[in-house]
């Protein structure tokens, strides 16, 4: 019967597909965008997400600000970004279509739950007249589906208490789009049933939602809602193992990496804080890998814990975002005085304040490079996509421990919540990090700031060695001998060391590499951190016109790549798009002395591919 | 608890190579000295043993000890060593701290450190002043305390540092004096037996910004009526010809002679019992009771920092040691061929 309908209606393929799922905070939107995700990783699409929600747990039901949004574009070529605008926009209530239909493209498919616009849905959404009766959808493809209604139809029969049944709307809905795009069912089948059958005990619920998503499906096939469903194919991806992974997720699984890499127990002390508290959560359940995390009463505590773990020896590190390093300032620089291995992740939030904690912003940049007193010198490190964010925290983790100095690690919420596939590394092809904690036969030598000839490290001797008992502290150093010391060479020296310890970091790094064009290009586009698939796609798309574009995009932040002036230099243009008011372009005309381009947005939203790219035109002329 | 020392380490050999630094005639010095004396007669290994600090004059003191030492910043030691004492619960983990430190910037620290039952020892100096900012009133300075910066007095209601211990929930809480050398090395030996947070109050003298801040009740002369020492299992029994004690009437403790009163109406004071007590003692009504020194509260609790490790134990043992390839490797997977 099912393919019957199937063959009667045409299947048209597609190379991508943007798909946004709006609704109200409480109608499970963010579920239902990661199953359409989970869906398309396993089918084999290349793909990118963009999760928006409200800061408000649950701001008052189907109001403009409870409304979330889940956008996920898959695809069968490579892609950067999640996309600027959707072509199916599902929107579950007024204000979910209010705020949303602006950015659908023309022509795109608007799948409305006809039952939440009644006249009370109306007030709260500010709509003055019934937008499914005036011109406002005038231009798009509308699909009016009674969602409450056939959920209800369909679960009549589940014995289940009518404000569960209402909650399996979303999953109906699910179901429509997955006949739409003609995907297969059994990941979410299988998510429910563990979900709701295994790890909550309740199969009943798992039955439910599966039963509406079937009948979605169904309700799709047999209704006539679309003229021809759409398909878009495998994309071609380097061949290997993929999974699906979140920035967070790829933070924790990363240090976890590290601390097995350096044979060290990995310690975090934490505060809970958007949008980083799932690297708290997440390390808190791997305690069979001997992780022990420590939810402390404060910001404060939770790095300070964390120092004096290091000092005991382990690896320690501590997860934030902006106001939470705002708190931890003056902890980072006892660790940088105290020279203690440490990562500091800070998943980076609108600012200032408070600001806007579920929206994504790079506005921490200059806070993490001279935000605390004195000359206070501290790598940073950045993540550019969700899966890089693994390697960013190895890498943070070996400088931390190679260099003995605390290290930042920045993301933040964009690639923190937003999911892209993730080549598996082999664990065997992870670099080893050689760490060295003292014994008590060396003795001989020790002095707590002797220091290495190469890094400038110090060693690192811990509580419980015979024969190396020491103090260290905040008060400045004497150099060899780490006993306090006020003389002013002293100081100068030490101040010296410091610097050009973290300095020295630049000869470690790997060879700085364009990712796109070459050297003597008309424009350099220079980016940090999240905005980079915006940036390549933008590039791409300028080179494709026949453009001089290239693209570099930077992980070390501090220090820099050494060969990172020379290779601006190279080029007539530099322009550098960030989410700040202008920070890395600060930092850049300071280093260098050179006159960039700068391109700042803080609207709380990565940028679009056209956004860059209408600015590279508008400098080229 | 046995003192019975398992290496042949002095006093001496707890004193590290650093010149002390605290103005002549500072309480510090003797507190030092029970200190280290302590040390040496628990038969504390060196190596095992980390002293950490905040900021303010008590906190040079880990540069004093030949232990591994911690100076760090105001008010933040007790976060410092939960860190210490959680990565490796082994070691012997001591926070030496001031009433300004641990009072006022760090209290928060302070009151968390105690309830979760770290297995830290607290020293608090109490001085009532701030000594190294060079003289101004602290959140134990009595009200209406004229310094630099309250020259018409001081406006705000001191803390008590025994009922803030009490009522945050430590396991141990005990309080003795700077200059009664083998009160406070007994208290401290103590603490060190006691497995979960301890806290103790020390009355210190600031000869140079407070002289005589505890003056009117640990003087020589007045010590015998004026302080009370909580002992387990003994009467509360004081003064100098140990004629006078404490009975309760009603919620209200209240001095008697022991001539005057049943002997089996006086209280044995008991460091396991509800802490109650403990709090209307350390209260002091209007002065109308000797200030109590000793130990208040003494109860066994799981230690937060064995707990971390029992439960990394038990995941273990459930699900067994827990592996990175199949943590990487998990969820939904595909292939691309």
């Amino acid at each position: 019967m099912e393919s019957d309908n199937k063959a009667a209606r045409p299947v048209e393929t597609l190379k991508q597909a943007i798909i946004r799922f709006a609704g109200d905070s409480g109608d499970g939107m963010q579920i239902t965008g990661s199953q359409f995700t989970n869906t398309s990783a396993v089918f084999g699409n290349d793909l990118a997400t963009f999760p928006d929600y409200p800061a408000e747990i649950r701001a008052p039901a189907g109001t403009i600000p409870g409304v979330s949004g889940f956008q996920v574009r898959f695809s069968s070529f490579d892609i950067h970004t999640p996309g600027d605008r959707p072509d199916v926009l599902v929107a579950m209530n007024p204000a979910a279509l209010k705020v949303n239909i602006k950015d659908l493209k023309p022509n795109g498919i608007v799948i409305v739950n006809t039952d939440n616009f009644g006249k009370q849905d109306l007030v709260k959404a500010k709509y003055e007249v019934n937008p499914l009766e005036d011109s406002t959808l005038d231009g798009f493809r509308v699909v009016r589906v009674p969602l409450n209604m056939l959920t209800k139809e369909t679960l009549k029969d589940s014995g289940l208490d009518p404000k569960v049944v209402m909650r399996c709307k979303n999953f109906f809905a699910l179901g429509i789009v997955y006949w739409l795009f003609q995907r297969p069912m059994e990941t979410t089948v299988d998510y429910l049933n563990l979900e709701f059958g295994k790890n909550k005990k309740r199969p009943e619920i798992a039955e439910a939602n599966i039963a509406a998503m079937k009948a979605g499906y169904n309700f799709a096939d047999i209704s006539g809602l679309f003229q021809v469903s759409y398909e878009v194919p495998r994309a071609k991806l380097t061949p290997g193992t993929y999974r699906n992974i979140q920035g967070n997720m790829a933070v924790g699984l990363g240090l976890l990496a590290a601390s097995k890499l350096c044979g060290l127990p990995l310690f975090l002390g934490s505060y809970p804080i958007t949008p980083a508290s799932d690297i708290l959560h997440q390390l808190s359940a791997y305690k069979n890998h001997g992780v022990i995390t420590f939810q402390a009463e404060d910001e404060i505590a939770a790095i300070c814990a964390s120092i004096g773990a290091s000092y005991a020896g382990n690896f320690a590190v501590t997860t934030t975002s902006g106001p939470g390093m705002a708190l931890k300032s003056e902890a980072l620089n006892l660790a940088i005085m105290t020279e203690l291995p440490l990562v500091v992740v800070n998943v980076q939030r609108g600012g200032p304040s408070t600001g806007l904690p579920t929206k994504t912003e790079q506005s921490d940049l200059l806070q993490m490079m001279f935000g605390r007193n004195g000359d206070s010198p501290v790598p940073i490190i950045a993540a550019s996509t969700s899966s890089d964010a693994f390697d960013c925290a190895i890498e943070a983790s070996r400088l931390a421990l190679k260099y003995m100095t605390p290290v930042i690690l920045l993301t933040d919420g964009y690639i923190a919540n937003g999911a892209e596939p993730w080549r598996l590394p082999k664990i065997s092809d992870l670099p080893k990090i050689e760490v060295r904690q003292l014994e008590s036969k060396d003795k001989e030598w020790y002095q707590p700031y002797l220091r290495d000839q190469h890094t400038l490290a110090r060693p690192w001797a811990i509580p419980g060695t015979d024969l190396l008992q020491h103090r260290i502290g905040g008060l400045e150093k004497e150099d060899v001998t780490g006993n306090v010391s006020y003389d002013p060479a002293n100081h100068q020296r030490m101040t010296n060391l410091r610097h050009e310890k973290v300095a020295g970091i630049a000869k470690d790094l790997p060879p700085f590499q364009l990712v796109q064009g070459q050297k003597g290009d008309q424009i350099l586009v220079l980016g940090w951190g999240s905005t980079r698939g915006a940036i390549t796609a933008a590039v791409e798309s300028l080179r494709e016109e026949g453009k001089s574009v290239a693209q570099a995009h930077l992980r070390y932040i501090n220090p820099f790549s050494p060969a990172l002036k020379e290779v601006l230099e190279s080029f007539e243009h530099v322009l550098i798009p960030e989410m700040n008011m202008g920070q890395l372009a600060f930092l850049i005309q300071g280093k260098f002395a050179m006159k960039v381009h700068s391109y700042t947005k803080v609207t709380g939203l990565p940028f679009t591919t056209n956004e860059v790219i209408d600015k590279v035109h508008e400098i080229l002329g | 608890m046995s003192t019975e020392s398992t290496t042949n380490l002095t006093k001496k050999d707890f004193k590290s190579n650093q010149d002390v630094r605290w103005c002549p005639g500072c309480g510090d010095y003797a507190i030092l000295n029970a200190v280290q004396g302590a040390m040496a007669k628990l038969g504390k290994k060196r190596e095992d043993v980390v002293f950490v600090s905040g900021i303010g004059c008590s906190s040079r003191f880990p540069y004093y000890m030949e232990t591994y030492g911690f100076h760090s910043i105001h008010g933040r030691a007790p976060a410092i060593a939960s860190g210490v004492k959680i990565a490796n619960p082994k070691l012997d983990v001591w926070v030496i701290t001031g009433d300004g430190d641990a009072m006022s910037i760090g209290g928060n620290h302070f009151i968390h450190a105690l309830r979760r039952r770290i297995n830290l020892k607290i020293l608090m100096f109490n001085n009532r002043i701030y000594g190294l900012t060079k003289g101004q009133y602290s959140p134990t300075s009595e009200l209406g305390k004229v310094t630099k910066s309250t020259p018409m007095g001081s406006l705000d209601t001191p803390f008590n540092p025994i009922h803030l211990a009490l009522a945050a929930k430590a396991s141990f809480v005990g309080r003795s004096v700077d200059m009664m050398g083998s009160h406070l090395e007994d208290v401290i030996m103590k603490a060190a037996a006691h497995e979960g947070s301890a806290y103790i109050e020390i009355f210190q003298n600031c000869n140079i910004f407070n002289d005589g801040a505890w003056k009117h009740i640990t003087d020589r002369t007045v010590r015998d009526d004026m302080l009370i020492d909580l002992r387990h299992g003994e009467k509360l029994i004081f003064g100098k010809d140990h004629d006078k004690a404490i009975v309760l009437d009603g919620f209200d403790p209240k001095v008697v002679n022991v001539a005057d009163v049943d002997e089996k109406d006086i209280p044995v004071w008991d460091v396991e019992a509800n802490s109650t007590f403990a709090y209307l003692l350390a209260g002091n009504p209007e002065g109308k009771l000797p200030t109590p020194i000793g130990v208040f509260r003494d109860v066994k609790r799981p230690a937060f920092d064995v707990g971390v490790h029992d439960q990394i134990a038990r995941a273990r043992q459930k699900y067994g040691e827990g592996d990175l390839e199949q943590l990487l490797y998990a969820g939904d997977l595909w292939e691309v061929k």
